[in-house]
């Protein structure tokens, strides 16, 4: 760890130099910061959309959450920076759940078909036309409508591609758990998914 | 009615795994043995595929507007006008970075039960070159140095190479949609000027360094969370380096090998 610490702080020192000494420290330290936090905004953004299925909460909480972040970045110390700023989010997600008296769990796993009324006006991106504006607004609802535990590796894991370890790390969870509970969700998913009108996969998982 | 057998139950985490690209090779290859004999298992594993898939769609991904942005830009400067006075505040992060590595190192016990059956980067034969490819990479994304020729056609990329190094290494058009190019960069690795062609997957840089043939064994490594890929192909040997997965990276490397000449 020691040796892999000081390795680090060696190539921020060669990438200083060659930046020139002549910049600021605290510019630095911010560039540095977009560089290897902010970069990964669309992804804490997701994150936090489907934890609190809000758009103007996932603002709130991303923004808390990359300033959170960036009072306690030091670059020397954080060596993944994108499960780091993901488990800050989880955390202020947390926070932003209690505080609120949110119980986001109201919405249960069989209220899918009303709870799609409610997507209904949401924002569109150029993105969504490749699997259909419909299905993409439905398969984000099935999502959605699972249970937090569930939703969280699922999103974690087969929309952000994040590894079982580092899943295991921000949700601080055993990898067995991360596991389980991945299975779990997305049988809960294609079963929704069967159940849901847009289209009927053939097959189906047990 | 010529129902197929229910997949096996103690295997169903197995399925989820090797689709995931996360078991280590001996368990990989006893689950895909099981696969050619277990039609329920055979199943459940290409719905398992099939639903990763769909899944996967950038259509279910969110986009921070430039709003939220510039929020963030601007708040970050007013921490910093606060923390430039004399006396600075306590600040305590939410998390801080130093108790985040060590839950990782707490955590690496944990990884280490569990690499029975996950998978395990193999050891490297040139670490100090793997530090460089690295470190290379770190240096990149840090000194707003990502690109010398910023463009997202080839043709423009690769004679530029030409022009600067010995060699021109082939510039790949990669499914401008899941890998677009991002452009090339000169670096230096093991002494040498080397080619860096650089890629995006989704929110991650791959730095693909391509040399002459010499230099790499096929390994795969990770250092400080960047995952490094090396192989040999055509002439030149290949090292991405990216904070992508492993999985995510082998993907990559599948892909640009079945689009090379």
């Amino acid at each position: 760890m020691d040796k892999e610490q000081q390795a680090r702080r060696a190539w921020l020192n060669s990438s200083s130099r060659q930046t020139g000494a002549s910049a600021a420290s605290q510019g630095e330290r911010s560039v540095v910061f977009e560089a290897a936090v902010l970069v990964h905004l669309d992804a804490a953004y997701t994150l936090a959309r489907y934890l609190t299925r809000r758009g103007d909460a996932a603002e709130d909480i991303v923004q808390e959450a990359l300033l959170r972040a960036y009072r306690g970045f030091e670059s020397q110390s954080v060596t993944n920076a994108r499960a780091w700023l993901m488990a800050i989010v989880r955390n202020c997600f947390l926070t932003w759940k209690e505080r609120s008296g949110q119980n986001s769990e109201m919405i249960g796993f069989d209220d899918v078909l009303q709870y799609s009324e409610v997507l209904q006006n949401d924002s569109e991106t150029p993105e969504t036309i490749l699997i259909g504006r419909q299905a993409a607004r439905r398969m984000r609802t099935l999502i959605e409508a699972l249970p937090e535990p569930f939703r969280e590796v699922l999103v974690l894991r087969d929309i952000e591609d994040l590894s079982y370890r580092e899943i295991a790390e921000i949700a601080d969870i055993p990898i067995g758990t991360v596991m389980s509970r991945l299975a779990r969700a997305r049988r809960m998913f294609a079963t929704a998914w069967k159940g849901s009108e847009f289209e009927v996969p053939e097959g189906k998982l047990p | 009615m010529n129902a197929l057998p229910p997949p096996c139950p103690e295997r169903e985490l197995l399925l989820h795994g090797l689709a995931d690209g996360e078991l280590d090779a001996a368990n990989a290859l006893a689950i895909e043995g099981h696969l050619r004999s277990c039609e329920g298992c055979a199943k459940l594993y290409a719905e398992i595929l099939r639903h990763k898939k769909i899944v996967n769609d950038p259509a279910l991904r969110f986009h921070a507007t430039p709003r939220l942005r510039a929020n963030i830009l601007s708040a970050m400067a007013e921490v910093e006008t606060s923390v430039a006075a004399p006396q600075t505040g306590q600040i305590i992060p939410l998390i801080e970075p130093r108790r985040w590595s060590m839950a990782a190192a707490a955590f690496s016990a944990l990884a280490l039960a569990a690499s029975l059956i996950l998978f395990v980067s193999s050891p490297v034969g040139t670490p100090a070159i793997d530090g460089e490819l690295a470190a290379a990479h770190v240096r990149s994304l840090l000194a707003a140095h990502l690109t010398d020729v910023t463009s997202t056609d080839r043709h423009t990329v690769k004679p530029w190479f030409l022009g600067k190094l010995g060699y021109a290494p082939p510039v790949i058009d990669l499914k401008p949609d899941d890998y677009p190019l991002i452009g090339g960069r000169l670096d230096y690795i093991d002494g040498q000027p080397v080619a860096a062609i650089v890629y995006k997957r989704r929110g991650h840089i791959i730095n693909l360094f391509v040399r002459p043939i010499g230099h790499v064994k096929s390994t795969s490594e990770t250092i400080n969370g960047y995952q490094i890929l090396s192989w040999t192909r055509g002439g030149f040997d290949y090292s991405a380096v990216s904070d992508l997965d492993m999985p995510g990276l082998r993907q990559f490397q599948h892909d640009l090998d079945s689009a090379l000449p």
